[in-house]
């Protein structure tokens, strides 16, 4: 397939994960805002802006002041609204590369999110997260029901399974430090559908250790960390990375790889003791795997990354400048970003 | 009759369906009647429902970068099929005697020679390319699609208004309102037996494929777009996606030593045959436009090597000037020794001093139409503009005569179509698709009847607020 298209794809998978998780992760903060949390709802809320990547709002830290950035604001590059017009734009310049149902569901959520949001406005931002996740959902299902396991797939399916991770770190630690440490960790289960695994997994209700165990290393349920790892790194296998006599050969592999053993093999309690320290190296391995890849792409297309980057922002305008941006839209120098970044750290095993 | 037709008028243009008020043709009158039993209500929640399927498809076209729907009028089109037989034979003649013309042109100009035609017709048209000599070997085809626009006089005639060689767009649109029709008035294909539309992206894949290079193997062909802001990007999209091929842009293609190439995550593919949406001018930037960065540099090398076709070939824009156009049946008395099947309205050779003279005279009853214009642009309608635009007109005229032709006004036949207060007569015209594979020229028994949504307006151009129809080409034995 066209790298330009794959690049497309990517994003076209990583947004609509991202607008589907931004409404996960804000559910919960609201909901630990509204439900009375001992911790100061500006602490909640000011950490909660800084985990998204995002400056305080200028008229202050109050539950719709955050919802308006976040939800509603088309101005803000991280807001809900910005991602699924993101994501549809993205998918109009691989439309004839993704099902025509696919494209359908992107375009017609994208048209459906104004009166979403006139609605949410008057009657609560669930009505609005709710939409953004079963349309998030039935985007995913079109694309493992109506697409061919092909280039295109994979790398939808990368993009999104990336996003996932990057995502549910953001998560985690939106809850770890919104409430001191002892948040309410059912609704943070709940917001990933995963309260009712959890139970199943666990018969008992969730403490600080096993729902982070859960999230982040449990094999069976598809939206923990270690199952979109491990989706990421199979789908960059099959893209066609072969491995060579001793390891993977592919550096996107090898980040992925060493990542996904890496939570395989820790002890939660390992995990525990820095939390904020192990979710921020694994937000430095998606972008570390997703610099790499798109580097050796564009060698192996015979064009420098840069030149078809520099044109295919010109196209899309600023929604996919780059490969993998900060969620505040802030972005890297272009010579850094096209540049594959040094593996991230793995943190020290402890003996 | 139902109450959609009860205020229907006729005018003095040629109405499609009604020969007198509430007398329908014969060929309509079971369209007529199913249509009759739908309540203006029905009509218009079914339209509704239509015109948000295409929004959520993103069937659009954009217009100075935004896009736009493409209103679907529900009532359809319908051409009879001895109508039919009469509008496929002459396309056909006419895309023969135009591919004879090119091939020509671009050749030995016997033509010119012959003083059928003066050679400096053809060389002042702005769509006259140097660079298309020598491309393509002798006898394939440069008009692999023509989309030529017909109108009906009057009379119950067929006239051909202008030719479109390059790239003419149109034709997703024709397919996709078959489509939602039947989705949304399922009821009234029932009493009628409508050739189908849909085998299309096969017939020009077919014929794509039949003019790559010979090199073994099957072919890889790719269409070409400017992009996501093109005005029928969404029509590139349809025709990729239902060919099965590749839609590529500029920047995904790469010439060495005379081959085309596409950038992929496997690196390098050979392309045999670009079917490009992209004018000439912007299509390779070391022949044309040196700033354009929706072609590809090299390609036309490539081409004149033989190792890539180029589809519609470079340089057909010059039959689709409106001066060269005149000549058209004169082409098919020299190329083919046949009488054209369809007319053209008659039309002024201003270069000529005398025709401008006449022309200048009686400028309030003609239509003034630049040579090098498409989409209705920079048309004047005489009997509408104010005297002091014609003044201008006048002096833009004889400074420029080369650039502009004059023609008589063609009252545009009607089709009820759905407006504000009910059914009411609209103007329509016709725009047939033609493949050439080399072999035979393929008609699709349908094509794009564009419809003016303004009463009493002319210009049915999408660009000038116009809509479309399904057209129904009737089978020949009724069911």
């Amino acid at each position: 397939m066209l790298t330009r298209m794959a690049e497309s794809l990517f994003w076209v998978g990583r947004y609509t994960e991202r607008a589907d998780d931004t409404a996960r992760i804000l559910d919960v903060a609201l909901h630990n805002v509204l439900e009375g949390s001992p911790v100061d709802p500006t602490v909640i809320l000011g950490d909660l802006c800084q985990t998204m990547g995002m400056r305080t709002p200028p008229e202050g830290l109050s539950p719709s002041s955050v919802t308006e950035a976040l939800a509603y604001d088309p101005a803000q590059p991280s807001s809900i609204v910005s991602s699924v017009r993101s994501a549809r734009e993205a998918a109009k310049g691989v439309r004839q590369a993704i099902s025509a149902e696919l494209w359908e569901c992107l375009n017609a959520t994208h048209f459906g999110m104004e009166p979403k949001v006139s609605a949410a406005r008057s009657m609560g931002p669930h009505l609005l997260f709710r939409y953004v996740k079963e349309r998030a959902a039935m985007a995913a299902g079109l694309a493992d029901s109506t697409m061919s396991r092909d280039g295109s797939w994979h790398f939808l399916v990368l993009g999104r399974s990336l996003e996932r991770v990057d995502m549910t770190a953001r998560l985690l630690l939106s809850s770890y430090r919104g409430t001191g440490g002892s948040p309410d960790w059912a609704t943070t289960l709940r917001c990933c559908s995963a309260h009712e695994a959890y139970l199943k997994a666990y018969q008992r209700p969730p403490q600080a250790r096993s729902a982070v165990e859960f999230l982040l290393s449990d094999r069976r349920f598809p939206r923990s960390v270690f199952h979109a790892l491990s989706s990421a790194e199979s789908t960059v296998s099959s893209i066609g990375s072969p491995k060579g006599p001793a390891g993977a050969r592919d550096p996107a592999l090898r980040i992925l790889g060493r990542m996904r053993a890496w939570l395989e093999f820790s002890d939660v309690d390992e995990l525990m003791e820095d939390l904020p320290g192990a979710l921020g190296s694994l937000q430095e391995a998606c972008a570390g795997a997703s610099d790499s890849l798109w580097a050796k792409l564009y060698r192996a297309s015979g064009v420098s990354a840069g030149a078809v980057q520099g044109s295919a922002a010109a196209a899309v305008g600023s929604s996919r400048a780059m490969h993998w941006e900060r969620i505040d839209g802030g972005r890297p120098d272009a010579d850094v970003v096209h540049q594959p970044q040094s593996e991230p750290e793995i943190p020290e095993m402890s003996s | 009759m139902g109450d959609l037709f009860e205020s229907y008028g006729v005018g003095v243009a040629w109405d499609e369906m009604f020969v007198a008020p509430g007398l329908p043709r014969e060929a309509s009158r079971l369209l007529a009647d199913s249509l009759g039993t739908v309540s203006g209500a029905d009509l218009e929640r079914r339209c509704e429902e239509g015109a948000r399927s295409f929004r959520d498809r993103g069937i659009t076209f954009a217009l100075s970068g935004e896009e736009r729907p493409f209103p679907l009028d529900p009532v359809p089109r319908i051409v009879r099929a001895p109508d039919w037989a009469v509008i496929e034979s002459g396309v056909v003649q006419r895309v023969r005697a135009l591919e004879a013309f090119l091939e020509d042109a671009y050749g030995v100009g016997q033509i010119f020679e012959d003083r059928v035609m003066p050679k400096s017709v053809a060389v002042t048209s702005r769509h006259f390319q140097r660079t298309a000599w020598g491309i393509g070997s002798p006898g394939s085809p440069r008009v692999h699609v023509s989309g030529i626009d017909l109108v009906r006089a009057p009379d119950g005639r067929f006239l051909v208004l202008e030719d479109n060689l390059r790239t003419p767009s149109g034709v997703s649109f024709a397919i996709e309102n078959r489509r939602l029709m039947a989705r949304t008035f399922p009821e009234l294909f029932h009493s009628h037996r409508v050739l189908p539309v849909a085998d299309y992206p096969e017939k020009l894949l077919n014929a794509l494929k039949a003019s790559a290079p010979k090199r073994g193997g099957d072919p890889t062909v790719v269409v070409l777009t400017p992009g996501v802001y093109n005005s029928a990007y969404s029509e590139h999209v349809f025709l990729a996606r239902q060919m099965g091929v590749e839609l590529v842009q500029g920047e995904d293609l790469t010439c060495r030593s005379n081959v085309v190439w596409m950038r992929t995550t496997r690196g390098e593919r050979r392309v045999d045959v670009v079917y490009r949406r992209v004018d000439d001018e912007y299509l390779d930037p070391l022949h044309f436009r040196p700033n354009s960065v929706v072609g590809c540099p090299g390609i036309v090398n490539a081409a004149r090597a033989g190792n890539v076709t180029i589809a519609n070939a470079i340089g057909n824009g010059v039959a689709d000037d409106k001066l060269v156009y005149t000549y058209v049946a004169d082409m098919i008395r020299y190329y083919l020794g046949e009488q054209p099947l369809l007319g053209m309205p008659s039309t002024y050779r201003l270069t000529e001093p005398d025709q401008l003279t006449e022309a200048l005279g009686r400028m309030d009853a003609l239509v003034f139409k630049p040579v090098d214009g498409s989409g209705g642009k920079g048309l004047v309608f005489g009997p509408h503009a104010p005297e002091s635009e014609l003044d201008e007109l006048a002096r833009r005229l004889r400074a420029d005569p080369r650039g502009w032709v004059a023609q008589e006004v063609v009252q545009l036949s009607c089709v009820p179509s759905r407006t504000s207060r009910g059914l009411a007569p609209r103007h329509v015209d016709l725009r047939p698709f033609a493949v050439n594979d080399g072999e035979r020229i393929w008609v699709m028994p349908g094509g794009l009847t564009r419809v003016a949504l303004e009463e009493g307006s002319l210009l049915v151009n999408s660009s000038q607020g116009g809509g479309s129809k399904d057209t129904w080409v009737l089978a020949d034995d009724p069911c």
